[in-house]
């Protein structure tokens, strides 16, 4: 193996620390199957991006594989029911996410048939590489080495084809994890279609896997898979955090991804090797993501990976293990460096879960209590993107977040390095996250702020446009007499002297400034209006007389009541006559209107 | 909730602290070997005096005395003040200048991880500047020594100031190398002919020599227990070899060997255990570099041209002060950004 293993240069990045490995206790058996559990618990919120929604009822009778939740926007990924059953609850429950809040979920009650829908395998060598990536929109597949990014979209750039090289991540680096070392002792050749699917997903000709040397058996097991193929097994040195996408693809290839590119930017795309066999269940056997390898481990009976559907819950896994020792006080998902506490044992197991480790104090002892910085520097000694960590700590400590991101914060990656290595034990990942949260924060406060100045100079526009507004409206109540020699001549000779009028009236109006286009629209409204009232005379209540607005009913009841008072008596016979005459009122309420506004706007000018 | 990451491999600050103390010890066996145990007396002394003050400082700040004690961090002050200040001093010279660092310098400041300034060097310079006699009167190496004193004699002197009947205190005291080497020059003296006296031995004063590597020797453990980076002793011991090589090379009658400068005064001291202060010094590895030449370099000028015969207390300070200036000038480059 030797010989073969030394072949391939690998490329030092600075820093990385070596934690006590602790993977041989979760190594020792094979991969476990579980019996189906009592429920399914499938939260709705297991990958990055958008939640999906939801296509199902409670009630629903469903089978394994079929659609639950649909992916939502851009970067979401669908949920699928993990075995056949009924669909018992939609409603929020306790997740395994750090913030330890309930989150929408999906409960399935299996009826032990585990009958699967109608699969649908996909001829993938010979499909249009665009149709493939499309459908992958219902596969369900995330990023399986634990940062749970829809596959979809770093697969999009595919078809464009400018990927010449595809780095499949198996250095697994984190303590405690051997998932993707199981998975690739017994399932390489699976692994080698996954590769060959997600080589023609991207049109990637070179294809290199990199494995952290504390793996014998699993580069034993590729190299063997990959023998007789153009696909390298790179073996880097164990050294956390090699797994971390960008350290391990400059280990493997020497290329420094700028810190502002992504790393199809550079013609390179990273799979973690669980999402590469995901993507060849999906394409070749029709199956969309629905189970994963966890390793369970710590301080459990037995330690051991077991093959685990999404959604089932954290206690039958336990169980599964071994159970718990007497003196396991939490649960953490995730590895030792970069998991985190879960807030409570009665959890589902979700896309992201590739380690449960059950802790207990003689374990993971309480931290003792931070001293304060000495700058002596062995942070920055141990950080992979060469940051200076105690520099970034005083400043996320006295909240200068500004020098905060003149040293570069947002590369951090929160690997943990710095905290592992520092003699005052100052929990400095805590502090960028802070950090890095209020910065975000900020800008968002910035940016509605913006939004709320734009806003309240429209508000202002707005005012100002109903002053004027409320200007005409006096003009017309101060015209209000005039209606009635106007109404008489009406009955006298149908108007034609308005119509004049209305002429006369308009002609400044079109002549002018913005504010007059303003009230000519006001106008227009008003005509509507006339028109409307016009119909309500007749009989006919408009079919949206119950949004008018109060004013003009007000306005319609007060013309009532003068008519009334004039004692002009309301013919019924001559409805239609009468409503033409209120309308006519209305047309030359709005061309006095118009009149006034463009006196104002004329005045205001001068 | 993020706890991570639940593991840890750093030794404690006390531990660091702790390996330091064991780093001088070498160096203190030597100076007893050479000077005679009166430097137990000030050592104990200035022990005594920081953890007091320390403590009393830590109270009146409310902060948690225990914690704070136990990180041993007053007393690698308090030590490195007692074996930089001459052993045969009146006791409350080092009571003075311990008081001073660790009030001053260290507890006003905000205490540890806040102090700009070496606390020790500052203690020093305070005495240097105010004692300037007491601080000047080295005891003779014990083999030069025409009268030597017992460790009785030399208690009995810290205390109460009082020699043996018959004793002058001139016997007992002498010129350092550096000190002597200085006032000689002045004289229009010529360095081979100077460093012919009997205070000078192979490579820099006689018995003080010794002091020196055994210093060095404790250096080394620092640097394989990584407990100190190679930058700072590497970059100070090679700018002072090359500075004092450039004039040396110039003019040798006139300026000491850079050998000699390398065994004599404070070098070896300042080289692993003082520059090599955490706190105050800068953290970026080319920073470090910088500073420890710039402190070389000061060190040297100060030595050839200052009042001083010695500058490392001076030249330290002093480049403390331009920490920070280094610190942000030296950044490296950060993975995945252009420099």
């Amino acid at each position: 193996m030797n010989s073969l293993v030394n072949l391939t240069k690998v490329f030092k990045f600075h820093g990385g620390v070596h934690p006590p490995e602790n993977k041989a206790q979760s190594t020792q058996l094979p991969i476990g199957q579980l019996p189906l559990p009592e429920k399914i618990v499938l939260p709705l919120r297991q990958h990055v991006g958008n939640i999906p929604k939801i296509k199902v009822q409670v009630g629903d009778k469903v089978l394994k594989g079929q659609l639950l939740a649909e992916a939502e926007g851009t970067v979401s990924a669908a949920i699928h029911a993990t075995t056949s059953g009924t669909i018992v609850a939609i409603e929020d429950a306790i997740i395994p996410h750090p913030s330890g809040l309930p989150d929408r979920c999906i409960t399935i009650k299996p009826d032990g048939k585990d009958e699967w829908i109608a699969r649908q395998p996909q001829d993938w060598r010979n499909t249009d590489c665009n149709t493939l990536i499309a459908s992958l929109r219902s596969s369900g597949i995330v990023g399986f080495g634990g940062a749970t990014f829809p596959t979809q979209i770093k697969l999009r750039v595919g078809c464009k084809s400018e990927i010449h090289t595809l780095v499949v991540n198996a250095a697994e680096c984190e303590p405690y994890i051997t998932c993707d070392d199981m998975l690739m002792r017994e399932r390489a050749n699976e692994i080698m279609k996954g590769i060959e699917v997600t080589q023609r997903l991207l049109g990637a000709e070179k294809v290199l896997i990199g494995i952290e040397d504390n793996k014998p058996e699993a580069i034993a097991s590729m190299q063997a898979a990959t023998a007789n193929t153009s696909i390298q097994v790179v073996v880097v040195p164990t050294l956390y955090p090699s797994g971390d996408a960008r350290r391990l693809v400059h280990l493997v290839l020497g290329t420094e991804i700028p810190y502002d590119k992504r790393s199809t930017d550079v013609g390179l795309q990273v799979f973690n090797v669980a999402t590469v066999l995901a993507l060849y269940r999906f394409f070749e056997l029709g199956e969309p993501a629905l189970s994963r390898i966890v390793t369970v481990t710590g301080n459990v009976q037995k330690p051991q990976n077991f093959e685990v559907r999404f959604g089932t819950p954290l206690p039958h896994l336990i169980k599964a293990a071994g159970g718990a020792k007497p003196d396991t006080t939490h649960y953490i998902m995730g590895g030792p460096m970069m998991g985190f506490d879960l807030p409570d044992e009665n959890v589902p197991i979700t896309k992201a879960a590739n380690c449960i480790i059950a802790a207990s104090p003689n374990l993971f002892a309480p931290p003792p209590t931070p001293m304060p910085c000495i700058r002596c520097a062995r942070c920055a000694d141990a950080c992979p993107v060469n940051l200076q960590p105690q520099e970034l700590y005083w400043f996320a400590k006295s909240d200068n977040f500004e020098k905060a991101n003149d040293y570069k914060l947002f590369d951090c990656i929160e690997c943990g390095a710095c905290s592992y290595v520092c003699p005052s034990n100052i929990p400095l990942v805590q502090y960028y996250r802070y950090a890095k949260s209020e910065i975000i924060a900020l800008d968002k406060a910035r940016e509605a702020a913006d939004l709320a100045r734009e806003r309240n100079e429209f508000r202002l526009a707005r005012i100002e446009r109903e002053k004027q507004e409320r200007a005409a409206k006096h003009a017309e109540r101060a015209a209000a007499g005039k209606e009635e020699a106007a109404k008489r001549a009406l009955e006298a000779e149908k108007s034609p002297a308005l119509e004049a009028n209305k002429n006369e009236a308009s002609s400044p109006a079109t002549s002018g400034v913005d504010d007059v286009k303003k009230v000519a629209i006001a106008a227009a409204i008003e005509r509507a209006k006339a028109a409307k009232s016009a119909a309500a005379a007749i009989g006919e209540a408009p079919k949206n007389i119950a949004n008018t607005d109060e004013s003009v009913k007000k306005e319609i009841a007060e013309i009532d009541a003068r008519r009334q008072a004039a004692g002009i008596e309301k013919p019924a016979v001559d409805a239609e006559k009468q409503a033409k005459i209120a309308a006519a009122i209305e047309r030359a309420k709005a061309a006095k209107a118009v009149a006034e506004a463009a006196k104002t706007a004329e005045t205001k000018e001068e | 909730m993020y706890r991570s990451p639940y593991i840890s491999d750093a030794p404690p600050v006390s531990s660091i602290m702790f390996k330091v103390l064991l780093a001088l010890v070498p160096g203190i066996f030597a100076y007893v070997w050479v000077f005679g145990g009166g430097v137990l007396v000030t050592i104990t002394l200035a022990t005594a005096t920081a953890i007091l003050a320390e403590a009393a400082m830590l109270k009146l700040r409310r902060r948690p005395v225990q914690p704070f004690l136990m990180d041993y961090s007053a007393v690698v002050t308090a030590w490195l003040l007692a074996l930089a200040i001459p052993p045969l001093s009146p006791w409350w010279l080092i009571v003075v200048g311990t008081l001073f660092a660790i009030v001053v310098a260290k507890q006003l400041y905000g205490g540890l991880g806040y102090n700009p300034f070496n606390p020790a060097m500052v203690g020093y310079a305070v005495l240097l500047i105010s004692f300037p006699a007491l601080m000047t009167k080295w005891p003779a190496a014990l083999q030069l020594a025409q009268t030597q004193l017992s460790f009785a004699d030399q208690l009995q002197f810290i205390f109460s100031g009082l020699l043996p009947q018959d004793v002058k205190l001139d016997a007992v005291t002498s010129a350092t190398p550096l000190d002597y080497l200085k006032t000689q020059l002045t004289l229009k003296h010529d360095v081979a002919s100077i460093i012919q006296a009997p205070i000078f031995g192979i490579a820099g004063g006689k018995g003080g020599e010794y002091v020196t590597i055994a210093y060095l020797l404790g250096g080394l453990y620092l640097l394989q227990q990584r407990i100190i980076s190679w930058h700072l002793p590497t970059a100070f011991l090679g700018a002072l070899a090359i500075i004092s090589g450039l004039f040396w090379l110039i003019n040798p009658g006139h300026f000491a060997s850079p050998l000699f400068h390398l065994f004599s005064g404070a070098s070896m001291l300042c080289a692993f255990f003082i520059i090599t202060d955490p706190v105050s010094g800068p953290t970026t590895p080319k920073g470090k570099l910088y500073f420890a030449a710039g402190v070389a370099v000061i060190t040297y000028l100060i030595r050839v041209y200052g009042g001083y015969p010695d500058g490392v207390a001076f030249s330290v300070i002093f480049m403390n002060i331009c920490v920070p200036l280094i610190d942000s000038l030296t950044q490296p480059r950060v993975f995945g950004h252009e420099k």
